[in-house]
């Protein structure tokens, strides 16, 4: 991407005395040049501001009731007995919800990366009665706000006796309306048509040639598209705080819960809010890049 | 080949199993790929969207599970409540005071990252680390630093010899604060696709506008920002869609998460929790959910006619840098 910026250097010296007959010569900024001081003390102070909330929750969490009082700008001593009274606070059932948020983000992501492959597939690469017109209407429902449809979830859920219980929250996440849209956007333009044609020729079967061909060719869409599905899911609030209970929440959930049992002492919440974040903060580290390259792509082709 | 084999090769056309069983592969192969997500999806999905708008015209009772049929009346019992218009206001206060600063930061921030800087990675990275925190983490790091009492905020602004703020007090300052968490998490992703919308500009503009003279500013507002018109209007239809639905953050902005004691910032989404699981009332909560989609499409097609006759204006005045990029073309 960055290897695109042109050269611009050499089309100013080619013509040399093109601007300087023109005012405001004097300030031509060449953009394949390398930038100043200004744009890095920007981008610096966008970054303290991207880290400081976070490092400050840090310095709260590490120290006691009175810190926040006392306005400090250092860690302190405490975050370890901080972290042990909150995990082993019974209200806030942190081992339970650290375990909940684990697995339901990984079997959500994992299946939304199923359904949305094998059905990415077919919308963009085969061709059948009814595609395009399905196609769209899955776009159009990604329009539709979480809210419209939790009423009868609820009801459905608790018919079925599954309020309470991590199922009731996997079960209405198992697909993605994007999901589906993501992957055909991007099989769509990543697989040329001969080679499913090669494949077909060579007496390849549908799901033979699905695998051989779309699955390899999906991969980087569908790293991407699991990475975002499990942030989604991990930071997912409103449906979770509905269904679940406190005995058996996940940690967004266990984290507002937080906030009720110790709103007075706000170094046990930021301890806890600490906690909660280190898996995703970690991550992001591993996998940050990708987080980049992902929206980046997305937005080209979206 | 002789002719003579033809004739008796052709009526007898018979598909051998395979070929036959190739031909139904072919057919029905993508509807059974698309089977699990539609099956899933119509369960899950579709199922309850329909279910709640039966339910929005019921008054549905809870230990029976079913309702009895009161047509428009859960609707305009909403529509009575002063709660609700509250709500209302709140919930595009907030939107407001989040999408705008936070859109115009990122094309900002964007136009920065675009430059030829070193460390893109780093830069890009950092942007985007707000983003893997959870909603309600930020609501609670947020609450803290615009604590009434001993908060960051307040505390700096008394090193200073001013009064401090009563953010969980006066609505509008409860507002900027939750905006504040809105713009802290959102900011960076929305940079990130600006920025791939810039990078996709074709950089032969630049250099023709470069040699007309044209400064940096002149440039960004003639070239970068009619280009960034398609993926400017899909930011603001999925931030419109997202800040529309607010709820992680104000629900935690006290320990109570019922909007505050005045409703200072009560939103819709907060509303309609009080209403299905404060109150039970279901038929209401379904009208309520039913009213907030109503309102988000018809705020969506009102940003969309928006952006697009804003930055259509835009364009027309970026029309003479083509011109110029053709009559150097031609100078070549």
């Amino acid at each position: 991407m960055s290897s695109t910026t042109p050269p611009l250097a050499i089309v100013e010296e080619s013509i040399p005395n093109a601007g300087k007959r023109r005012r405001g010569e004097r300030t031509i900024r060449i953009r394949g040049a390398r930038p100043g001081f200004w744009t890095y003390a920007i981008l610096t102070t966008v970054f303290i501001s991207a880290a400081f909330p976070l490092y400050w929750s840090f310095v709260i969490g590490s120290g006691d009731s009175s810190s926040l009082r006392e306005r400090p700008w250092w860690p302190g001593g405490n975050f370890i007995s901080n972290a042990i009274t909150v995990m082993t606070n019974p209200a806030v059932n942190f081992w339970p919800a650290l375990w909940n948020s684990i697995y339901s983000s990984f079997l959500i992501a994992a299946a939304v990366v199923l359904t949305s492959t094998l059905a990415g597939w077919a919308f963009a690469k085969l061709r059948f009665p009814g595609g395009p017109g399905m196609l769209a209407f899955v776009v159009a429902t990604m329009a539709v706000p979480q809210q419209l449809g939790v009423v009868p979830l609820y009801i459905l859920f608790s018919e079925l006796g599954w309020t309470g219980q991590i199922g009731a929250i996997i079960v209405p996440a198992l697909t993605s309306a994007f999901g589906v849209f993501w992957m055909t956007q991007y099989l769509r333009q990543s697989v040329p048509d001969e080679l499913i044609e090669a494949a077909r020729v060579d007496g390849a079967s549908m799901i033979r040639t699905f695998w051989t061909v779309g699955v390899p060719a999906a991969r980087p869409a569908a790293a991407m598209l699991f990475l975002f599905t499990f942030v989604g899911a991990w930071n997912n609030f409103f449906w979770p705080f509905i269904v679940l209970d406190p005995q058996n929440p996940t940690l967004p959930v266990a984290l507002s819960l937080l906030q009720s049992n110790y709103f007075v002492d706000y170094s046990l919440v930021l301890a806890g809010v600490v906690l909660a974040t280190i898996p995703l903060l970690l991550l992001f580290i591993f996998a940050g890049k990708q987080l980049v390259s992902g929206i980046m792509a997305g937005a080209v082709k979206g | 080949m002789s002719t003579a084999a033809l004739p008796t090769d052709k009526p007898v056309r018979v598909l051998s199993f395979s070929q036959r069983l190739s031909k139904w592969d072919l057919k029905v192969s993508p509807y059974l790929y698309i089977s699990p997500f539609f099956i899933m999806f119509a369960i899950v999905g579709l199922f309850p969207i329909a279910y709640t708008a039966v339910i929005s015209f019921m008054d549905w009772d809870l230990v029976r599970n079913n309702g009895t049929f009161i047509g428009f009346d859960q609707y305009i019992w909403i529509l009575q409540q002063p709660h609700f218009w509250t709500a209302l206001r709140n919930t595009f206060s907030i939107f407001l005071l989040s999408t705008v600063p936070q859109l115009i930061l990122a094309i900002f921030i964007a136009a920065v990252l675009d430059r030829n800087i070193r460390a893109k990675t780093f830069w890009r990275m950092g942007v985007l680390l707000p983003f893997v925190v959870a909603p309600v983490a930020v609501g609670l790091i947020f609450n803290v630093v615009f604590a009434d009492n001993f908060g960051l905020i307040n505390g700096i602004l008394g090193d200073l010899g001013l009064p401090g703020i009563q953010w969980h007090k006066e609505p509008f300052w409860s507002h900027i604060a939750i905006a504040t968490m809105v713009n802290y998490r959102w900011t960076g992703y929305n940079t990130l696709i600006l920025l791939a919308a810039m990078q996709a500009v074709n950089r032969d503009y630049y250099e023709a506008a470069t040699v007309d003279g044209a400064g940096p500013i002149r440039q960004f507002f003639s070239i970068t920002l009619p280009s960034l018109r398609p993926t400017l209007i899909f930011v603001i239809i999925t931030a419109t869609i997202g800040g529309l639905q607010i709820f992680d953050e104000p629900r935690v902005f006290d320990q109570f998460g019922r909007g505050g004691a005045g409703q200072q910032w009560l939103t819709i989404t907060l509303y309609l929790y009080d209403i299905g699981w404060g109150q039970w009332n279901f038929g209401r909560a379904a009208a309520m959910a039913w009213i907030l989609f109503i309102i988000i499409v018809l705020i969506g097609l009102i940003n969309l006619l928006i952006t697009r006759s804003l930055v259509r204006d835009e364009g027309r005045r970026g029309a003479p840098v083509s011109r110029r990029q053709r009559r150097k073309e031609v100078a070549r």
